[in-house]
């Protein structure tokens, strides 16, 4: 190769690798982006079955329930205008409990949300991004309940 | 005093950077001698810097809580190692320790460099204060780590407790120094192309640097990688958290670095595209910062979630890359013509590496950074993980993995000779790897099946550069890419063998019950409390037999007070074919525990193959040093 073509060559062959890895990562997230949704966004249908997705909101009080097998547990996930049954088979993690915040990932089948990951709080000040706002709406509500 | 000691070195740093960046203008305008100067300001800068990390290690060992930064996260009945380690387990210390190895970096570049043509030295020492100088302004105005508390409380809140762990105290300061050296790389490509003096000799000053960089990063991506395999609980060993992306990013561009550097370095190619991705290795590892320390996206590695230092983070970012992409675009184009090559060659092959690991790099930034884009433009919230980027990038990882095999059997400039015939007994080796899973494992899924046939080929692939002559006499730097290469076909085998053939096991057991696992049976004996030094646990004690004698694992749950957390404490036993992986859960109302077991074969072969990987970094590097140091006479004579 002349030298002048031989850069023209490296030149197109890198534009073409940045193309190659748009395309290719623009046909990946298309179906396997996981969307975030809220129990009322379930509600409304807005989350589509058997899609990957995370569904996010507060544990409610009183709703976990250990099914026979002792490992699977069902509780009800709110974000105070709707709920969702989830359940979830595995050991939960540190701090996940009722009344406090938890984002579930999986898919929803027949309006049950079937978990394969539990995220919850690592500790006393983290706490999922996308729970921030829930939590304050939440409380914002609690304020003006009161 | 120690607390304001460190403060004044951190400005008196912030001070002599300033003067560094100030005299690199003078010298570039009027030729001046300028160069021992900046060098001996550059080392007094990095010791500046190392005395105030040194100022906040103390006051974290001896938990001063008049300062603000101790009293946030640590705790005086915390074991002395942990409050050492937790100096940098948190934001304000880990963007000290990130300044600390910069100004250190920029230290070693005027301590040892001896290759570097003069006015490219001083130009890239004047960058690397320009760099400093950012991330002092960060440092002291938004994130000061000596901030002082009056009155002092009496007690501090504690550490997170998934920190409390000895990877605490290896796998930051091992990340950071490979993340952060790479600031060198960039500090030389922007002051190469700022005096035009880009070249083989350059790539040979460079390539040093490259090296020991990307194998501190190798070695702690490895590292961070086995510490969530065991800390977390869940069995994984990458999850794609974007914060593991952000390590990961910097590591592929390096990857590519590290192999157009010695393009640059033999024959004189590649110039402008090296200078790039030395640009762009380092961005990386700002991207990967701003990603981390802004706290936007969700992580257990986001300390804080601060708008305002995201906004000045991402105002470093766009300064520093925006200026070094203008200055490449500006001065890129009028570099040299590289020296020519054949299609079939080292070159192309070497080209080949880097067009695959940047449409990777590409893929994975693209992945990492589309939640925030998308939550940007229309407010909806997602995430992009594992089923995205083992699905994406996955293949392509393997395509590269059978070239590594094939690159280093061509010549430079040309190749006249075919090397399929070469070849012939790996591919021959992969072929009956796929055979033998095809017949003894049919059900495993493609990817697995496809990696354990890939890493068969590429084991024997890898050696054949040792072949055919006396592997005594080669060059250190053969047995570097050699042992590397193998390296990369060992994690790869680790992995699919982990996907392929780990059993789970997730039930309830009584004490007195067995559990089967794989080939293992495993009986929960009994569940006990015990204690240690700021936490209590239950214990369980777990007795796994397989044919000979049993071993004994014990989990733990662990319940902290400051602050009130509670963590699973895996109990993991390694055997020469794989580990056996045991969490204990929760308790029923019925006396059982909650047991999640795994079997996992050969999944140690991943750290190994990461290990080995760095070694091979290494050994290259030794090989380098070493050579220069018997030809110090040739090149003193024609370059100083």
């Amino acid at each position: 190769m002349k030298p002048k073509n031989q850069r023209l060559v490296l030149v197109i062959a890198a534009l073409a690798a940045v193309m190659a890895a748009a395309l290719l990562a623009m046909w990946g997230l298309k179906d396997r982006a996981a969307y975030f949704y809220t129990p009322a966004d379930v509600a409304t249908g807005k989350a589509k079955e058997g899609r990957s997705v995370r569904l996010g909101g507060m544990v409610e009080r009183g709703s976990v329930v250990r099914l026979g097998d002792g490992v699977t547990i069902r509780f009800l996930l709110t974000d105070g205008k709707a709920r969702t049954p989830v359940v979830y088979r595995g050991i939960t993690p540190d701090l996940f409990r009722e009344g406090s915040g938890a984002v579930a990932e999986g898919r929803l089948q027949g309006g049950t949300f079937i978990a394969d990951t539990i995220l919850a709080k690592h500790d006393e000040r983290y706490m999922p991004p996308e729970l921030g706002n829930l939590t304050a709406e939440h409380k914002a509500g609690k304020t003006l309940a009161r | 005093m120690i607390a304001e000691a460190g403060l004044a070195a951190l400005w008196l740093a912030a001070g002599l950077a300033l003067l560094q960046f100030v005299l690199m203008i003078v010298a570039l305008r009027t030729p001046v001698e300028v160069a021992r100067t900046m060098r001996a300001v550059a080392v007094l800068q990095g010791a500046l810097t190392l005395i105030a990390f040194a100022a906040l290690l103390i006051v974290f060992a001896r938990t001063d809580l008049s300062v603000a930064l101790v009293v946030e996260n640590s705790h005086s009945a915390k074991p002395f190692v942990y409050k050492v380690a937790g100096a940098w387990g948190n934001h304000e210390g880990s963007m000290l320790m990130w300044v600390t190895i910069l100004a250190a970096a920029g230290a070693c570049l005027g301590l040892l460099s001896r290759r570097t043509g003069e006015r490219t030295l001083i130009a890239a020492l004047g960058a690397q204060a320009a760099l400093a100088l950012g991330f002092y302004a960060f440092l002291l105005i938004a994130s000061n780590p000596f901030a002082r508390l009056n009155p002092a409380p009496l007690e501090g809140h504690g550490l997170n407790p998934l920190l409390q762990d000895p990877g605490l105290a290896f796998h930051p300061p091992t990340l950071y120094l490979g993340y952060v050296g790479l600031s060198i790389a960039f500090s030389i490509a922007v002051g190469a192309l700022v005096t035009g003096e880009v070249d083989s000799r350059l790539g040979r000053a460079m390539r040093p640097w490259v090296l020991a960089a990307w194998i501190l990063l190798t070695l702690g991506i490895t590292a961070g990688s086995y510490w969530a395999y065991y800390e977390l609980g869940w069995g994984g060993y990458w999850f794609w958290d974007p914060v593991e992306n952000a390590s990961l990013m910097p590591w592929l561009a390096a990857t590519a670095l590290l192999h157009s550097v010695s393009v640059l370095a033999a024959r004189g190619a590649l110039k402008a595209w090296t200078m790039m991705l030395a640009v762009i290795a380092f961005s990386m590892s700002m991207v990967g910062t701003f990603l981390v320390r802004s706290g936007v996206l969700t992580s257990v590695h986001a300390f804080a979630i601060d708008p305002e230092r995201g906004t000045f983070l991402l105002a470093l970012l766009a300064i520093y890359v925006g200026a070094a992409f203008a200055l490449f675009a500006w001065r890129g184009a009028s570099l040299k013509e590289g020296a020519p090559f054949e299609l079939v060659s080292r070159e192309t092959g070497l080209v080949i590496n880097n067009l695959l690991l940047s449409v990777i790099l590409g893929i994975v930034f693209l992945g990492t950074l589309y939640p925030l884009f998308v939550e940007g433009l229309s407010g909806e919230k997602l995430s992009v993980g594992a089923p995205y980027f083992n699905a994406v990038a996955g293949p392509l990882a393997l395509i590269l993995a059978m070239l590594v095999g094939i690159g280093p059997l061509l010549a430079w400039r040309r190749e006249t000779r075919p090397v399929f015939g070469k070849l012939k007994i790996p591919l021959l080796i992969g072929a009956t790897a796929l055979a033998i899973t095809i017949i003894l494992a049919p059900a495993i899924g493609i990817l697995p099946r496809l990696g354990l046939t890939v890493a068969a080929y590429l084991a024997g692939a890898s050696l054949l550069p040792l072949i055919g002559r006396n592997p005594l006499r080669a060059p250190l730097a053969t047995w570097g890419m050699t042992v590397a290469h193998f390296g990369i076909a060992v994690a790869i085998a680790g992995m699919a063998a982990n996907g392929a053939f780990t059993s789970e096991r997730l039930a309830v057991a009584r004490p007195g019950e067995t559990l089967s696992v794989g080939p293992w049976l495993v009986q929960l004996e009994e569940v006990t409390p015990t204690a240690g030094k700021n936490w209590t646990a239950m214990e369980g004690e777990l007795r796994a037999t397989r044919g000979q004698g049993p071993v004994t694992l014990k989990p733990q749950t662990r319940y902290f007070t400051d602050p009130p957390t509670e963590t699973n404490e895996a109990a993991i036993d390694t055997f020469w074919n794989g580990q056996l992986y045991t969490v204990i859960g929760k308790p029923d109302e019925a006396g059982g525990w909650q047991l999640r077991l795994w079997w996992k074969p050969f999944v140690t072969l991943i750290w190994a193959g990461g290990a080995l990987i760095a070694l091979g970094g290494a050994l290259a590097l030794l090989g380098r040093l070493w050579r220069r140091r018997r030809g110090e006479h040739d090149w003193r004579r024609r370059y100083v």
